[in-house]
């Protein structure tokens, strides 16, 4: 402990109260990005905004495309990265829905692309609140999506991202995820690096293929049946290979920079019997005081955090889960007509078939449009998994926690 | 328009549009490229629109293109260019890059007229230095002859069919050209694959201006099957449409409208063939009336009424 508080104290260049969103820009700031291109939307927005001050200042220097949509946002962040330039761009909600097209097509052609959003509900009815259904949406689309939980951990997150995407072996999108307005609106304190340190950490990948006269490449070509099957496995399989090296890289950070990050977090599991299953910031923080009470009241409990959703860490999560009593997965996003309508309980529920493990699992929605999710609520949650455990009697649909009746 | 070129000799004699390519015999929008890419020469990336030419010109593991090439998708190829553009900028100016290459979206009437617009005036709004051709072949053909808001009155689609009540498209041609030069750019011209010397020096003259901010040509490509003429009569008929007046070749340099020959003695009427000469080629206009044909020369007219007041106006 005492080594790695030395570490830090090397690296932090100042500590400073920050959004996660500003946390955001100024990682895009500290790893020398050449091309941003957004659109402005809730709750976005501050994102780029801070980026184009410090574009105007001439604290970055970059070329910042102020685009007509989010569509042509991620295009021409394709059309960069293409060029060989280091790019990044934000999105939320619909934006992401907008640029959906462009999501297959960035992983389908390779492409290091890097983008934040804090995640946000889907109309109909409009709300410009945050959950997660903008991300699960986005989920099946060959891009690693991390999902951080505090501005500190999107700050590094960011910065990670780069190594991670463009490294050779990866050359996939990664997409920085975070609870739109709870963390992209909220002030926390942050860390923030030397920037030659972070620079030395995310040297450019200058060896990926790019749009060159002196050595001309096809890109974006049209495959037969013959063809389309063999390219596209090679993305899952980049994407599935990725996890050894996001740990890898998160190793490498870890020990430069003195954290402690992992595919997933745990907090309080190793001799847990009751486990909730959370992602993002607030359930997580929430859990984590639910837990706390539990444990005072002799419950014992644990919170496991699903920190990089893509590639989803299978085996991480059924170890961490196979010796408990019983496991609740809090999804704020919905998938509706699904068996249960939490996505991510369902990759949860897959994950231990394959490992041959079956622990009870209870599907938990809450927080859907920030709605309010309270600690009181989770504990109850957990004194119910007890409950559960004592009478045998496990529900087989959906909770949806904090709906009015 | 500078001329670079004077005669058909003096094109570079290096072919960077190559075999491998599957479109259909005297395909227009296939000889609009060879010319594109002879005229543009090697400094020079290409953003193509979904459509015709990527889907005969890309087909994996072969490629007809000599130069980078990059597709994205039908909607987006200005976005696309316009993240090149500014990626070339920034890596030159951080000395991560030393080429010099220019960026050249190629997109057909249905990734420019409908889909693409919004993002064709994004990039041309924003001021990007890139060469945006339009090769129009007035319809969908890639999908089979559905009709685009390039298709002209009464042509016949699959998607504007000929039956008892509606015969053929109902509406007028978009004004692409209109709708360009209200942005304000460069430089703008119409070109025609019968004329290649004109077509070269355009592209060359487009490139020039680049630096200033955007360029767009609309180059005239016609489709033997979705016009429904023999493939050998591509070019002829390609020329009789500068000749009958149908597509006027102009330009718009810094604010002013140049008529460029023949279209620049076609302001008098009796210099026009008449339009039926054209019509008569194409099985796409095999139902029209006399009264339709009647109608078509009205919009013609009219058409040349407008260019002419704009040449009055910007000459």
């Amino acid at each position: 402990m005492k080594a790695e508080l030395k570490v830090r104290d090397e690296v932090v260049r100042e500590r400073i109260g920050l959004t996660s969103n500003y946390a955001v820009a100024y990682a895009v700031k500290d790893v020398d990005v050449d091309v941003v291109a957004a659109y402005p939307i809730t709750p976005q927005t501050t994102i780029i905004e801070k980026i184009a001050e410090f574009v105007a200042n001439g604290e970055l220097d970059a070329e910042f495309i102020p685009v007509e949509s989010e569509h042509s946002a991620l295009s021409a962040m394709v059309g960069a990265s293409a060029a060989g330039a280091r790019v990044f761009t934000a999105t939320s909600s619909q934006g992401l829905e907008l640029m959906h097209e462009i999501l297959h097509i960035t992983s389908g052609l390779r492409l290091p692309v890097v983008m934040a959003t804090p995640g946000r509900a889907l109309s109909a009815p409009i709300s410009i609140h945050g959950d997660y259904q903008d991300i699960m949406n986005a989920r099946d689309t060959g891009w690693i999506i991390i999902i951080a939980s505090t501005a500190q951990e999107v700050y590094d997150s960011i910065i990670m991202a780069y190594r991670i995407a463009e490294d050779s072996r990866v050359l996939l999108p990664v997409m920085v995820a975070y609870d739109g307005f709870l963390m992209s609106h909220t002030m926390e304190p942050v860390e923030l690096y030397h920037e030659e340190l972070v620079r030395r950490f995310t040297p450019r990948n200058r060896s990926r293929p790019r749009l060159d006269p002196r050595n001309p490449i096809t890109m974006g070509v049209i495959a037969s049946p013959d063809w389309y099957y063999e390219i596209k496995y090679q993305v899952i399989n980049a994407i599935k290979e990725s996890k050894s090296v996001i740990k890898e890289i998160q190793g490498e950070f870890n020990k430069a920079f003195g954290t402690d990050y992992d595919v997933v977090e745990q907090y309080r599991v190793d001799d847990a019997d009751y486990i909730l299953i959370t992602y993002g910031g607030a359930s997580t923080g929430n859990a984590k005081e639910a837990v706390d009470e539990a444990r005072r009241n002799g419950i014992r409990a644990g919170v496991l955090r699903i920190r990089v959703l893509k590639p989803f860490p299978t085996e991480e999560v059924v170890k961490a889960i196979k010796d408990a009593k019983a496991v609740a997965v809090i999804d704020r996003a919905l998938s509706p007509g699904s068996t249960f309508e939490g996505p991510v309980f369902n990759e949860v529920v897959a994950a231990m078939y394959s490992q041959g493990v079956s622990v009870p699992v209870v599907s938990v929605v809450h927080g859907i449009s920030q709605r309010t999710i309270f600690i009181e609520d989770l504990y109850e949650l957990i004194r119910e998994l007890v409950e559960f455990k004592n009478t045998g009697y496990f529900p087989r649909r959906t909770m949806f926690m904090g709906l009015r009746a | 328009m500078k001329v670079y070129f004077r005669n058909i000799r003096e094109l570079p004699a290096e072919e960077r549009y190559g075999p491998g390519q599957l479109t259909c015999a005297g395909c227009g929008p296939s000889i609009a490229v060879r010319w594109l890419l002879k005229a543009a020469g090697d400094d020079i990336i290409v953003v193509n629109a979904t459509g015709c030419i990527e889907v005969t010109t890309t087909s994996f593991p072969y490629t007809a293109w000599g130069v980078p090439y990059i597709h994205v998708a039908f909607e987006n190829s200005a976005a696309v260019a316009s993240g090149i553009e500014a990626a070339l900028k920034v890596l030159r100016r951080k000395g991560l890059t030393d080429t010099n290459a220019r960026v050249m979206v190629i997109a057909g009437d249905g990734g420019t007229y409908d889909i693409g617009l919004q993002s064709l005036s994004g990039m041309l709004e924003r001021g990007h230095g890139v060469l945006y051709v339009l090769y129009d072949n007035e319809a969908y053909m890639n999908t089979g002859i559905q009709r685009s808001g390039g298709t002209p009155h009464f042509a016949w689609t699959t998607t504007s069919p000929v039956g008892k009540v509606m015969r053929g498209k109902v509406q007028r041609k978009k004004d692409i050209m209109g709708i360009v030069m209200a942005h304000h750019i460069p430089y703008a011209a119409t070109a025609n694959i019968a004329y290649p010397i004109d077509l070269a020096n355009k592209v060359r003259t487009a490139l020039e201006r680049l630096n200033e901010g955007p360029a767009f040509i609309h180059v005239l490509a016609p489709c033997p099957p979705g016009w429904k003429y023999p493939e050998e009569q591509t070019i002829e008929i390609a020329r009789l449409a500068t000749e009958t007046g149908y597509f006027p070749l102009y330009e718009w340099d810094h604010g002013k409208i140049i008529l460029n020959p023949p279209s620049n003695t076609h302001l008098d009427k009796s210099r026009r063939k008449p339009i039926v000469e054209y019509l008569k080629r194409q099985g796409r206009f095999a139902h029209l009336t006399p009264e339709d044909i009647k109608e078509i020369e009205k919009e013609i007219d009219e058409y040349w009424d407008y260019l002419a007041r704009l040449v009055k106006a910007f000459g």
